[in-house]
């Protein structure tokens, strides 16, 4: 093996962050675009259109989420085991969102009733809207820290509720993540349609480009002024067996900031977010949509990095018993499986983002009424 | 402790859902090679109704392809939702090939199906065709990874224990890839799926002929549906009985089990063909046997004997008890990890750890441990027979069915008089529905076979739960239940609806009642 495990272990918090943001980025606009379809389109025919933006590709995005959720629980499955446990019923409401997608894109226009496909764009709202919304109100509560703990075992017990998880840090971060989302939806949208699709969808990508950007701020003075924050107060030993319940850790407010204290290069990452967001603001204003869409996508790398740079080393942070606090140290797989996870990864990564900028390729170009009248029976 | 309740709540919604999501995979996996072979004859001929076909049964297999994703991100979720412990203590192994699956197979799959939908008017054929295949090949990776994964379940090879880690740790990568379980259960599943999709094709195409409509569409469908599923199903016994092979070897029990033997027969063992098992008496209290024929299915000799129920009751109670020991030494050496003597009595009988941990759905603590108990627990280990004895055998019978249907149905067809054959047709019409129940009878005796275990002789079922409240589990059961029997209202009612306007649906003017549905 040629990483160590420390440097093996610092990688998988990379990559979990690639393909984290990977997700945000391909799947997440179409969320943007299943979120703004009923807004944006006001009757079937642009519906249509605005549907088959995304048609020939949600399925293959879908599949960043997929392969997230998969490598965590490769590389970091006490992660898994605890959060997704944890947080059943905002996983399961994630999950019965997402249901609408595959069903409402492939059969909302095989039917011609419009009460059918009104459902089905309802659906697909729900399946575009819910799950930023929730990942929003997830990585809210993973700054706060999550009431769980562990027996000698290594069971997970988790001691909080569901609408425990609803408070207002968590909404914040919600708005935050949903804005993101669907602002980065609307450029692909505006970069993909014409005429009055496109116009309301600039409307809409400068509406929940500023929100994202207030709401970034929002959270980042909350951090700064508010009582959140943990630190490890033990020695950290970073090659040592992946054990959670070996060190201490002591809540610490404003402990969320010390990284950049100690490593002010980080900041880039917070200054990503924003230089992404205004940027993307301007190009799309200016009708620069592809532009807009690379700069929003940098955005998003800012927004989500952030999050994870703040909380370095900590990936769920226990709020009940802080000692058992899950971090890129102690909740890792052994150091064989992260490294051939980082081979199996570095080898088909590269071959995805190929064939997908081939598919997109070949799609290239707007959708118009013209190419729905065309394809009445082939087009979703 | 964890509550009976909670586990077997667990355990249905899993069973639900996971033989939910393969109503569907089947079908994908096998229609995708249908149409691989429809629109091959389409680049190789030029001939436009073999594009039709493709598009057609392209559109069936769209609609089955949405439910199968759509259900699919369900299980991926439920291991970490339902099944914690679980996730914690076999993640190290069971982890990477779902996540390799995603990267290798399902970006493929997905990624392709798009452009195989969309991209009719921008590719060229041999372009197109090329995405096709690339689909296909998508599709039947994924299957090989998730079956690497479920293979390493029933045999846990290439791992080993961590008392550091409270886990299962991988030691052998390539080990757990070329499982012999993985890869006979790879083959056979795979092989029933491409028998589901080709009785899909054969019996609507069947039901076109017996109404006398698209005959030439039909006919043509028919014969490839006849050609690829005698393949198929040829190579779903076959390989069914290799998978039989691996089992004698990996899961003695099971075998056991399916075959209601409960005593040790002299080498070579007889098959029964039809048994009454009496679980209480541990016998079969009638059986119909064939000399010979099992213990050549199961050890592929005269002379090596398979040990019947009874037998290895006996030593997996010896193992309980060792298993006690073993768990006891663990609670140990977790105080102590640096203890040399520990480490090294614990070692010797850490093999048997998985049967100390059957006991912890009795007893908190091992110091509480009793004969009785140890009697319990080794019973545990002996799967219910008669479930299994009788799903094994309608799974065979259906597949046999099968055979001879596909096999009439290839030789009329290398005849050329299969459509004046309303006898046949029929046939492959009502048959239609039973590729599913074999492949869902297949599947029980592989899970409830393993029981009481989600590892085979690692981690008992009963400790793999996450610790939710029963409250929450009725709950996701009862929204389970819910959104899939709507969306199955909604995906059979597409399914009737386009499979009965058949090639007219895609509004080519070329098909029956295309007037009639110009705008569907």
């Amino acid at each position: 093996m040629i990483f160590d495990y420390p440097t093996l272990k610092l990688i998988w918090w990379l990559l979990v962050g690639v393909l984290l943001v990977g997700f945000a980025i391909m799947d997440g606009h179409d969320m943007g675009v299943g979120t703004l379809l009923p807004f944006v389109g006001k009757n079937d025919e642009e519906r249509r259109v605005v549907i088959n933006t995304v048609g020939p590709h949600w399925d293959g995005n879908q599949v960043w989420f997929i392969t997230g959720g998969g490598a965590i629980f490769a590389a970091w499955p006490i992660v898994y085991a605890t959060a997704f446990s944890g947080f059943y019923w905002a996983m399961l409401a994630v999950l019965w969102a997402l249901f609408f997608r595959p069903v409402g894109f492939d059969y909302r226009s095989k039917i011609h009733n419009a009460t059918w496909r009104s459902t089905w764009d309802w659906g697909l709202f729900i399946g575009g809207a819910v799950p930023p919304l929730i990942f929003g109100v997830a990585f809210g509560n993973l700054l706060q820290g999550v009431p769980f703990h562990f027996d000698d075992t290594l069971v997970p017990y988790y001691t909080g509720s569901f609408w425990g998880l609803l408070n207002p840090f968590a909404l914040l971060a919600g708005v935050v993540s949903t804005a993101m989302i669907t602002f980065h939806g609307a450029i692909y949208l505006a970069h993909r349609t014409e005429g009055d699709i496109q116009r309301r969808s600039i409307t809409a990508a400068l509406i929940f480009g500023v929100l994202m950007l207030v709401g970034f701020t929002a959270a980042g003075l909350w951090i700064a002024n508010g009582s959140i924050g943990y630190a490890i107060t033990s020695a950290v030993d970073t090659a040592a067996l992946p054990n959670p319940l070996a060190k201490t850790v002591e809540l610490q407010p404003g402990a969320w900031l010390t990284n950049y204290d100690k490593a002010p290069l980080t900041m880039l990452v917070p200054a990503l977010g924003y230089a992404g967001g205004i940027a993307a603001l301007l190009l799309v204003w200016k009708g620069r949509t592809l532009a807009a869409f690379v700069a929003s996508s940098f955005a998003i790398v800012g927004v989500i990095g952030t999050a994870g740079v703040s909380m370095f080393p900590f990936v769920m942070p226990s709020s009940t018993v802080p000692g058992a606090s899950l971090t890129v140290w102690d909740a890792v797989s052994s150091h064989r499986t992260l490294g051939i996870m980082f081979w199996a990864t570095l080898i088909f990564m590269p071959i995805i983002v190929a064939y997908t900028s081939w598919a997109y390729k070949v799609m290239a170009g707007k959708v118009t009424a013209a190419y729905i009248r065309e394809n009445e029976h082939s087009a979703y | 402790m964890v509550s009976e309740q909670l586990v077997d709540l667990s355990r249905l919604q899993f069973a639900a859902t996971a033989m939910y999501h393969f109503l569907f995979v089947p079908l994908t996996l096998g229609m995708v090679w249908m149409l691989v072979i429809m629109e091959s004859v389409y680049v190789m001929t030029g001939k436009t109704i073999y594009k039709d076909m493709t598009r057609f049964w392209g559109k069936l297999f769209g609609i089955n392809f949405a439910l199968g994703v759509t259900t699919g991100i369900t299980l991926e979720f439920q291991f970490g939702t339902n099944w914690a412990y679980y996730s914690h203590y076999v993640g190290d192994i069971f982890g990477a090939p779902l996540a390799i699956e995603g990267l290798m197979a399902f970006f493929l799959e997905s990624t392709f199906i798009g452009l195989f939908f969309f991209g009719w008017d921008r590719l060229s054929r041999q372009q197109h065709l090329l995405v096709t295949i690339l689909m296909a090949v998508g599709t039947n990776l994924s299957a090989l990874w998730i079956l690497i994964a479920n293979g390493w379940m029933q045999n846990p090879v290439g791992s080993e224990f961590s008392y550091e880690t409270m886990r299962m740790e991988l030691t052998d990568f390539w080990a757990v890839v070329f499982n012999p379980v993985a890869q006979g259960k790879f083959v056979h599943t795979v092989s029933a799926g491409y028998v589901t999709g080709a009785m899909f094709v054969l019996s609507i195409s069947a039901w076109y002929l017996l109404r006398g409509r698209d005959v030439e569409f039909a006919k043509r469908s028919f014969r490839i549906a006849a050609a690829f599923g005698f393949a198929s199903i040829c190579s779903v016994i076959v390989l069914g009985d290799e998978s039989g092979y691996a089992l004698g070897e990996a899961q003695q029990t099971k075998l056991a089990a399916m075959e209601a033997m409960w005593e040790t027969e002299p080498a070579p063992a007889s098959f029964n063909v039809i048994a009454l098992p009496n679980e209480a008496g541990m016998k079969n209290d009638f059986a119909i046997h064939i000399p010979w024929v099992m213990g050549l299915i199961g050890t592929r000799s005269l002379d090596k004997e398979l040990p019947g129920l009874n037998q290895i009751y006996a030593l997996n109670r010896e193992r309980v008890t060792v298993g006690v020991e073993a768990v006891k030494l663990l609670e140990a050496l977790r105080k102590n990890p640096q203890d040399a003597a520990l480490r090294e009595a614990f070692d010797k009988v850490k093999a048997d750890l998985g049967f100390g941990l059957l006991l912890k759905k009795y007893v908190a603590s091992m110091d509480d441990v009793t004969p009785e108990l140890i009697d319990r627990a080794a019973r545990d280990t002996l799967p219910k027979v008669a479930p299994l004895f009788w799903t094994f055998r309608i799974m065979v019978a259906l597949g046999f069915a099968m055979l001879a249907l596909f096999g009439l149905a290839l030789w009329y067809s290398i005849k050329g008089d299969f459509a004046q054959r309303p006898w046949l047709l029929k046939w492959a019409l009502w048959f239609l529905p039973m590729p599913w129940l074999a492949c869902e009878m297949g599947w029980f005796v592989a899970e409830y076979g393993r029981q009481p275990w989600t590892i085979y002789g690692v981690l008992p079922t009963h400790l793999s739960v996450s610790t939710l409240t029963v409250e929450s589990l009725y709950g996701s059961l009862a929204g389970f239940v819910g959104f899939y029997t709507l969306l199955l209202i909604v995906e059979m009612y597409l399914m009737v609806k386009f499979a009965r306007q058949g090639p007219g649906s895609l509004g080519t003017g070329r098909y029956m009642n295309e007037t009639h549905h110009a705008h569907a």
